[in-house]
């Protein structure tokens, strides 16, 4: 018997949500310093229109529903997925009020697609947009990156047991530290360091590559949140072809590793345990990945001989290559020519590697290394299990931060997921076709959308039907949580509808 | 009569000569047509090597690298590197941003569909530059709805302040 969700429950949701509408709000706060500082008036206004609104209704919602209950796992999952949702619609507004988005749709679905950091974008004459917006396009990814919600359970959310469900709803289950709010915050900790010294790094590349001082700082910070968040917006429509810079290439790969690396491991290499990257189940199976999938591209765009010497051809293979398993997006190449000059075997090895991901606990989408790791160690005990005599007991063990031994509710979770994660690959796919696209590059933008990554193969733009605009959003929010909290929030809506009170 | 129709013929050849190098090298001048960034990026195999004429706004900065220096041009649908003299590119004057409306170029020049000098990059190297409309700042005006919004906003925000500050007293 389901039973309909009651007052409590849906004053719970309301609160936190409230809690979530009120930090955003706060956040919209941070672009309008950049308005001020370059003098940019009617971004100011679109700013201070999204602040107001986004204030009035958590104010509203943290009055209206006010309570001193936490949230059990329902109620967390529900705040987390709704978050996400109400987080796009609030964010989306000073994004269509520059007028550089062709409707509100195209407006949310840049939105969803910065805080999911997928890097997808409908957006007009991105060379001539402020810098107030900009900015906000590349804070949404940080932002959305460290996880809508962790933003709230860092700076507005008290109680421990509460904030852990909405923790885990944001497709983090690892606590870095006993208490989730601690691991929270040095989630924060680790990239606010890494946002200045990144920065720096890509300024001062920047300068080297000729531009402005306060163009090159600008564009360093906006770029660092969008690599290290794995997201792949940047300021300007060429995207990182832009700056036609060798050494900026190669800051945002270390950046894009760097980010897609689980920030636990992060907090054992600072805390002196180099030696966790060489044992760690994640890291071991993102080198075999990268080397594997990378023959494949590489062997793919030689086929051709689309670039004509070793260098081109790793510089710009190796990059869309890393750019796609990282999930973050960042292109060198213009998106047309992923399907006019390379070939469907390069292709091919770049939607695999998209549809793999980074770590888990990173911020990365798709199915993540833990899980594929998982899955292969599941698969070979079970021919272990069928090669040796029957009376043999036979254990697989892995190592993630200490040694484990695989237990079959692991193994089926990560099948779960990476099964569910295909099924989206698919759907998206099957959606793109029915619109009249080819399969490939149906596979390769629902793959892009749904593990976040943001790689286009030209099918994302502005006249693109609005229903599949729809489709990405929806992939880009599913794909971003990893399931659990968007059935969770399907399941309210099923029992408000035929539970019994 | 002999060395009068020498003559003649030496003048038709002449004139034969004049005409052919006209409709050979008509392409490389003024009257060349201008190719899109679309068109650029869609047949970048047929366009490859090819002696192209392109025209856009600078965007962004110009990127002095010693002798030569990067511009990016936007046509309105693409942005396209193009290489070129510092001396060409000291002409520049306005690059395009929020603010600025960047000078208009019309490039010709070399296309390459992946450049081996510049890391597989998709550019073309400028030979000739010529500035088809100058750039200008751009006066931003103040947009009063907006403005008249954010203050009845602004109202309502402050009521729902007062609300809750008196609800809790």
């Amino acid at each position: 018997m389901i039973l309909r969700p009651n007052l409590e429950d849906i004053k719970v949701i309301g609160y936190y949500l409230g809690k979530v509408v009120l930090g955003l709000g706060l956040a919209m706060l941070l672009p309008l310093v950049i308005g001020l500082a370059f003098k940019e008036l009617n971004p100011i206004l679109d700013f201070l229109i999204g602040c107001e609104i986004a204030c009035v209704i958590g104010l509203l919602l943290t009055k209206l529903c006010f309570t001193e209950k936490d949230p059990n796992w329902m109620q967390g999952m529900i705040v987390v997925s709704l978050s996400w949702l109400v987080a796009t619609i609030l964010g989306a507004i000073p994004l269509y009020l520059s007028g550089h988005w062709n409707s509100y749709l195209d407006a949310c679905f840049d939105a969803m697609s910065g805080f999911a950091t997928t890097g997808l974008t409908l957006v007009q004459d991105l060379d001539h947009l402020s810098y107030t917006h900009n900015f906000w396009r590349h804070l949404i990814m940080f932002i959305g990156g460290q996880g809508i919600v962790i933003v709230a359970l860092s700076f507005f959310v008290k109680g421990i047991s509460g904030a852990f469900k909405m923790y885990v709803g944001e497709a983090r289950d690892e606590r870095i530290l006993p208490n989730v709010i601690h691991t929270s915050r040095f989630i924060w900790l680790v990239s606010i360091v890494y946002l200045i010294l990144g920065t720096s790094a890509l300024g001062i590349a920047g300068i080297l590559s000729g531009m402005r001082w306060i163009n090159a700082f600008f564009h360093g910070i906006c770029i660092f949140m969008a690599a290290f968040d794995t997201g792949g917006f940047a300021p300007q429509s060429q995207n990182i072809l832009y700056y036609h810079s060798l050494p900026f290439e190669v800051i945002t790969v270390i950046i894009m590793i760097l980010g897609a690396l689980n920030f636990k491991l992060h907090y054992h290499i600072w805390t002196g345990n180099r030696r966790e990257i060489m044992k760690n189940i994640e890291t071991v199976t993102l080198f075999i990945t990268v080397t594997l999938l990378f023959w494949v591209t590489a062997i793919g765009l030689q086929q051709l001989g689309v670039y004509s010497g070793a260098l081109a051809l790793f510089r710009k293979g190796f990059y869309q290559f890393i750019s796609a398993h990282t999930g973050t997006g960042y292109q060198t190449i213009y998106a047309r020519q992923f399907l006019n000059e390379w070939s469907q075997l390069a292709l091919v090895g770049i939607v695999v590697a998209m549809s793999l991901g980074g770590a888990v606990c990173s911020t990365t989408g798709a199915i993540k290394m833990l899980r594929i790791g998982l899955v292969f160690k599941a698969l070979a005990q079970d021919i272990k299990r069928i090669i040796l005599p029957e009376k043999a007991i036979v254990v697989k063990k892995f190592h993630h931060i200490k040694d484990r031994f695989l237990e079959d509710a692991q193994a089926r979770s990560a099948l779960i997921i990476t099964l569910a994660y295909l099924v989206l690959y698919a759907l998206g796919a099957l959606i793109g076709m029915l619109f009249g696209y080819p399969f490939l590059p149906s596979l390769f933008e629902s793959t892009s959308a749904a593990a976040n990554v943001g790689l286009s193969c030209g099918i994302t733009n502005t006249a693109m039907p609005q229903a599949l605009k729809i489709t990405y959003i929806l992939q880009m929010w599913a794909g971003r949580l990893e399931f659990i909290s968007v059935f969770t929030l399907l399941g309210f809506f099923i029992a408000l509808i035929k539970g019994k009170s | 009569m002999k060395p009068k129709l020498d003559l003649l013929n030496y003048a038709y050849c002449r004139m034969a000569i004049l005409i052919f190098a006209i409709v050979s090298f008509m392409p490389l001048v003024s009257c060349a047509q201008v190719i899109t960034s679309e068109e650029l990026i869609n047949n970048a195999v047929l366009y490859d090597g090819k002696q192209v004429v392109y025209e856009g706004e600078v965007i962004g900065d110009v990127m002095y690298r010693q002798d030569y220096a990067w511009v990016n041009l936007l046509d309105g649908r693409n942005a396209i590197g193009i290489w070129l003299d510092k001396n060409l590119a000291a002409t520049i004057v306005y690059t395009g941003n929020y603010k600025v409306r960047g000078d208009r170029l019309e490039i010709n020049g070399v296309f390459h569909r992946a450049c081996s000098e510049h890391g597989g990059d998709l550019d073309i190297h400028a030979q000739v530059i010529r500035k088809t409309n100058p750039g200008r700042p751009i006066k931003e005006r103040l947009n009063t709805a907006k403005l008249n919004f954010v203050l009845v906003l602004l109202g309502v925000l402050c009521l729902a302040l007062i609300l809750r500050l008196l609800k809790s007293k």
